[in-house]
């Protein structure tokens, strides 16, 4: 029997298996395809204070291996997650982390001290990293600066696993990941969508509403991989590896990147049951390998 | 419930810019309802990253098959319809809404324009409780006008075609149906233009009436809020909470 779990500060996954947020609903939508007891985690949709509408349609452009979103976190705001969502999946036979977004240190503050005091959320994601939004967002997570700022203040307020969740559209995201340690966040996950843009040479018009969007998919596997091992090398809290996961092996490269757990993504549009597919698939790898304990993997890159 | 499922393509009938696909699948289909559509991936293909969401066209439960009509538009959809037969098609559905079922006594319009008259066999097998169903199917051209016996075999069919080189020249709100028939329900599926100016004929007229969307998708079942319409209750997603909406709850 190999080893599968993962322990994370106040946080224990039974499995390195997550899924990200804004890619997997609040896991309802997934339940027909995916047991999600077999799932280390659910990270469910970016949720704002107030009741956010998003951006307008179109919101998504495909792309070689990936998409461009727009998305502009719509989502009801923390209240009406915490009265009619949460009562629906607080039972959920995994881990349910809150991905939690602002557009200010207020906003981000009073929604993390609203989750704090739910019993069955045990971690949130702080979205500092959402390139999407005017204000917020992005804006804290590119500068040590405005991450410090930021985690600083929800450190004070929430009291559980705090994990950070990193932009890539900087210059040393390795410096902004230690800026977040520092400011007290128990983990950081990466990375978050990179800015990119479409045209329509036919029309010359951009194909998103907001010209610019998140790039995400099979395409960003490579750049993700480069920064979690650039960060795991920085820092001594655990890494949560994402960007283009949609296999197995996608998923041991990054643990042996140095990532603790991971969590899957875009992947989930393609192959809906593919997270748990994931789990079974890096059991299976360390069968065959010899390995005993998943643990065993993270940093184990040999150069 | 939803089901990912690896399905068989058995036959293949290629049409101009289209062609209509047989699935058959090992499993028993779970129940579809008339509007709801799939969404199929695209092996291969390094532009069609995504899947592809396809209208319901036919379904026979008895064998295990599906019918999905698709029209080539970009290089995902040209791929599907040039898979060979034999090929495996890993297919997720039943997706979205579906049309409202209609009352007994109900005379019902069902209006189709171009790739759009895709869903409309279906849902008129399902509505065989009716006395009458009328079909008003639309195309630029006489060739996008496919697989017409199959409608004629469940309903009356009314046709118009911009040239005129079938049924009557216009568009499907021209037709000189609109003055005589009775009809107390519109359904429609087309380009969006075509939907708005059915819509906006039913207002005229004070017909019910629900049209299907297309917005683009990512993911298919409410998870990516890509596909969204922003109708009277703000942005809501096409692919679950529709693609079937009736004409009050939109904007336009």
């Amino acid at each position: 029997m190999v080893k599968t779990e993962i322990k994370l500060k106040g946080l224990t996954l039974k499995n390195p298996v997550m899924t990200a947020s804004g890619t997997f609903g609040y896991g309802e939508e997934y339940a027909d395809f995916v047991d999600l007891s077999k799932l280390g985690g659910i990270i469910v949709k970016g949720t704002t204070l107030h009741h956010r509408e998003g951006n307008p349609y179109p919101r998504m452009a495909e792309t070689p291996m990936g998409m461009l979103n727009c998305v502009g976190l719509q989502n009801k705001g923390v209240d009406y997650f915490i009265e009619t969502i949460y009562p629906r999946i607080r039972n959920f036979e995994t881990n349910v982390l809150v991905n939690v977004s602002g557009s200010n240190i207020d906003d981000y503050v009073t929604a993390a001290a609203k989750i704090d005091a739910l019993e069955d959320i045990p971690a949130i994601e702080l979205n500092v990293s959402c390139p999407n939004v005017k204000q917020g967002g992005m804006a804290f997570g590119v500068t040590c600066s405005g991450i410090e700022q930021v985690v600083k203040a929800v450190r004070e307020v929430y009291h559980k696993h705090l994990m950070v969740k990193l932009s890539p559209n900087v210059t040393n995201i390795a410096e902004i990941a230690l800026a977040a340690e520092a400011a007290g966040a128990d983990s950081v996950s990466l990375i978050n969508t990179l800015l990119g843009m479409a045209i329509d040479a036919e029309t010359r018009k951009p194909v998103l509403s907001m010209v610019t969007g998140g790039l995400s998919g099979a395409c960003v596997k490579p750049v993700a991989l480069r920064m979690v091992w650039q960060v795991s090398k920085a820092v001594k809290i655990p890494v949560i590896g994402l960007g283009g996961i949609s296999s197995a092996t996608d998923a041991i490269e990054f643990m042996l990147a140095g990532a603790s757990a991971i969590q899957i993504g875009t992947a989930n549009f393609i192959d809906p049951a593919i997270s748990a597919k994931v789990a079974k698939g890096i059991v299976e790898y360390c069968e065959r390998q010899g390995v005993e304990d998943v643990n065993e993997l993270i940093g184990g890159m040999i150069i | 419930m939803k089901k990912l499922i690896d399905f068989q393509l058995v036959d293949k009938q290629s049409f101009q810019r289209a062609a209509l696909l047989r699935l058959r699948c090992d499993e028993p289909l779970p129940e579809i309802r008339g509007g709801q559509f799939a969404n199929v991936r695209v092996d291969g293909c390094d532009k069609a990253y995504l899947r592809r969401p396809i209208s319901i066209h036919d379904v026979d439960y008895q064998s295990n098959t599906l019918d999905l009509l698709i029209q080539e538009k970009h290089e995902g959809t040209k791929k599907l319809c040039a898979l060979p037969v034999g090929a495996k098609v890993n297919v997720v559905l039943p997706l979205g809404n579906g049309f409202t079922m209609p009352e007994k006594d109900d005379n019902i319009l069902l209006v189709g324009g171009g790739i759009g008259i895709a869903p409309l066999l279906y849902f008129a097998k399902k509505c065989n409780y009716l006395q009458n169903i009328n079909f008003l199917l639309g195309g630029r051209t006489q060739g996008d006008l496919m697989l017409l016996e199959r409608f004629r075999n469940e309903g009356d069919v009314f046709i118009t075609t911009n040239d005129g080189s079938m049924g009557e020249e216009g568009f499907v709100t021209d037709h000189s149906l609109w003055k005589t028939m009775k009809i107390n329900k519109i359904y429609a599926c087309g380009p969006m233009p075509m939907m708005k100016a059915v819509a906006k004929k039913a207002r005229e007229m004070g017909i019910w009436c629900e049209v299907s969307l297309e917005n683009q998708m990512a993911c298919g079942i409410g998870a990516c809020l890509c596909c969204v319409e922003n109708t009277k209750e703000g942005n809501v997603c096409v692919c679950k909470e529709g693609p079937v909406f009736n004409i009050e709850r939109l904007l336009w």
